[in-house]
């Protein structure tokens, strides 16, 4: 069966409605039917990754593609890419602004989280270019 | 889902179809077919708010009445939500008002206020247990439960598994009527509640999930308001005393009852939107330092439903007008012997909330549903996206569903209709 495509602009400007995409597939999944807990994996993984694009790269995009068995999200900006994703991947590093911590984020846990509720997290970025996320939740 | 009853309905005679309510609902519940709006029973959460809104008085709460209550009922008695005392003007002393209520013709008083400060301390001893799902979400405001289990089933289990105040009220207060009437069986004893909103009629109607109350009447705070206004008694000696504090009476607005906690580590929110905005975020992880999480329907709490007469916020003035003469609390909970975290049994609720209700979804089968949300998605693009909700569906989007779900016709849309009427004749495009 063929998937059905969702995209979503991420407006890097405002801050008030970063996490607006997730919420939106949210309800779309739960309109198909699947799950509650690949719902709530896909939600907070894809909110994840919009907090950071908002946060580090001026926003970007999110390309859902939903499966019977399977939901593919991929996340792209023209940010400044990741310089070193060891250390990214790591529970607490962040490269967040003191700005962007008193608002709440920016605790290090955006890319953990992503990878410990998905089945899989595949990273290309290119310092000055962009990063590509392709996250799979499976069902 | 089917048999639940609801205590909103819809008088169509004095419905014109306004759009008003369909514009209002939190769940998309309402729709217009032929001319008046129509409420879809699955969706309706009872919260009130297109009562509220609606200018023609065609959107009604249902209530008992108290002529409604059968006299066979021996003692009877009054459970008044806190929100009752904040309707009055010049009352000074809460006591004359419940000695009104007895006036009245119930035999007994016992305020949800006072439940709702045991409430308070059988929470405080819930929330030191190590394992709880966090942040705790009140159980207090049914029309909030009910929204969880429609549209957040993953917080269902964050549901504070302990029994609204007034349910407890009514258990507590019944259980002593026996105990202080030995004449009297539990068929001779009846409880009213004095309630500020019709989605607590519904809960003493369907219960809370699992949980059946034990409430036998609900009359509206509006009526009993129409008989006492002007009625209650001067201050005199010998006077009946209120048994709660102003914490138990803080309950009726928003942030009262997380104030009772005695830890600042919580969100209160109240009024639908706000309250749907922060269960998608407690969804997403968002607040980590949370522990607990007051959410009312109503603007203001529960001083703000639609079975209240005054203007929230000056009831809530007048609430807080008498503080003067309350202790902070009164909640003897006799618990000497147990460890801190120690719940009551009897305060719990009777299992806890874990049912997810979906009756989002739009189909029972995964690649029907998906082929449905195809054809949904692709109309959505022809329609006009404003909303206007001339077709009779709240949004654009809701139109889609309805027609893809065979239950409006795409003629309906007039933006769209009106487009194909204009088309220039020589073919050109619509305008």
């Amino acid at each position: 069966m063929a998937a059905l495509h969702f995209h979503f602009d991420i407006d890097g400007e405002d801050f008030s409605s970063a996490g607006d995409a997730s919420v939106v597939m949210k309800k779309k999944l739960r309109q198909l039917g699947f799950p509650s807990d690949a719902i709530r994996r896909c939600s907070i993984a894809m909110y994840e990754g919009e907090i950071n694009m908002v946060i580090h790269a001026n926003g970007g995009t999110a390309d859902v593609d939903v499966y019977p068995d399977k939901i593919v999200i991929v996340l792209e900006d023209h940010g400044p890419g990741i310089p070193n994703v060891e250390l990214a991947m790591q529970e607490g590093y962040s490269t967040s602004t003191e700005q962007i911590r008193n608002m709440g984020f920016g605790a290090g846990m955006g890319l953990p989280n992503m990878k410990r509720y998905t089945e899989s997290l595949e990273i290309e970025t290119k310092v000055g270019v962009g990063t590509k996320l392709t996250m799979v939740v499976g069902v | 889902m089917s048999d639940f009853l609801h205590s909103v309905s819809l008088d169509a005679s004095k419905c014109i179809g306004c759009t008003s309510c369909l514009r209002h609902c939190p769940t998309e519940a309402i729709r217009i077919r032929d001319g008046h709006a129509v409420i879809r029973s699955n969706f309706c959460i009872d919260c009130g708010r297109c009562v509220r809104v609606c200018q023609h008085k065609a959107k009604r709460a249902i209530f008992d009445k108290l002529t409604d209550i059968d006299p066979k009922f021996k003692h009877c008695i009054a459970l008044p939500a806190p929100a009752l005392y904040g309707q009055f003007e010049n009352l000074t002393d809460i006591g004359s008002l419940l000695e009104s209520l007895v006036d009245l013709g119930f035999d007994e008083v016992y305020e949800v206020a006072r439940a709702a400060e045991i409430i308070s301390e059988c929470t405080r001893r819930y929330m030191r247990k190590p394992n709880i799902p966090r942040p705790v979400i009140s159980s207090a405001c049914p029309a909030i439960v009910r929204l969880i289990r429609l549209r957040f089933p993953e917080l269902c289990e964050n549901v504070l598994p302990i029994l609204p105040p007034v349910e407890y009220a009514s258990r507590v207060a019944k259980a002593k009527a026996l105990k202080d009437h030995p004449e009297l069986t539990q068929d001779d004893i009846c409880t009213v509640f004095i309630s500020p909103c019709p989605a607590k009629n519904s809960y003493a109607k369907n219960g809370l999930s699992q949980t059946r109350s034990s409430i036998d009447y609900v009359v509206s705070i509006a009526e009993v308001y129409m008989k006492l206004s002007g009625k209650t008694k001067p201050v005199h000696p010998g006077m009946m005393r209120s048994r709660a504090g102003i914490a138990g009476v803080k309950w009726a607005s928003s942030g009262g009852e997380a104030e009772g906690l005695f830890d600042d580590r919580y969100l209160a929110a109240d009024d639908m939107d706000n309250a749907i905005q922060v269960l998608d975020a407690i969804e997403n992880k968002k607040f980590p330092h949370l522990e607990f999480v007051e959410l009312n329907a109503c603007p203001g709490g529960c001083v703000g439903g639609a079975a209240t007469v005054e203007n929230p916020y000056i009831a809530k003035a007048r609430l807080m007008s008498f503080r003067h003469g309350l202790p902070h609390n009164r909640n003897y909970l006799d618990v000497r012997d147990q460890t801190p975290d120690y719940v009551p049994p009897d305060a719990m609720l009777d299992a806890p909330i874990n049912d997810y209700v979906p009756a989002f979804s739009l189909s029972e089968d995964r690649f029907e549903a998906m082929k449905m949300m195809g054809q949904i998605e692709e109309l959505q693009q022809q329609l006009p996206q404003i909303d206007c909700g001339s077709c009779g569906a709240p949004t654009c989007r809701a139109f889609a569903e309805d027609v893809v779900k065979g239950e409006a016709k795409i003629e309906d849309c007039v933006v769209l209709l009106r487009r194909r009427l204009y088309v220039k004749p020589e073919g050109g495009k619509p305008v």
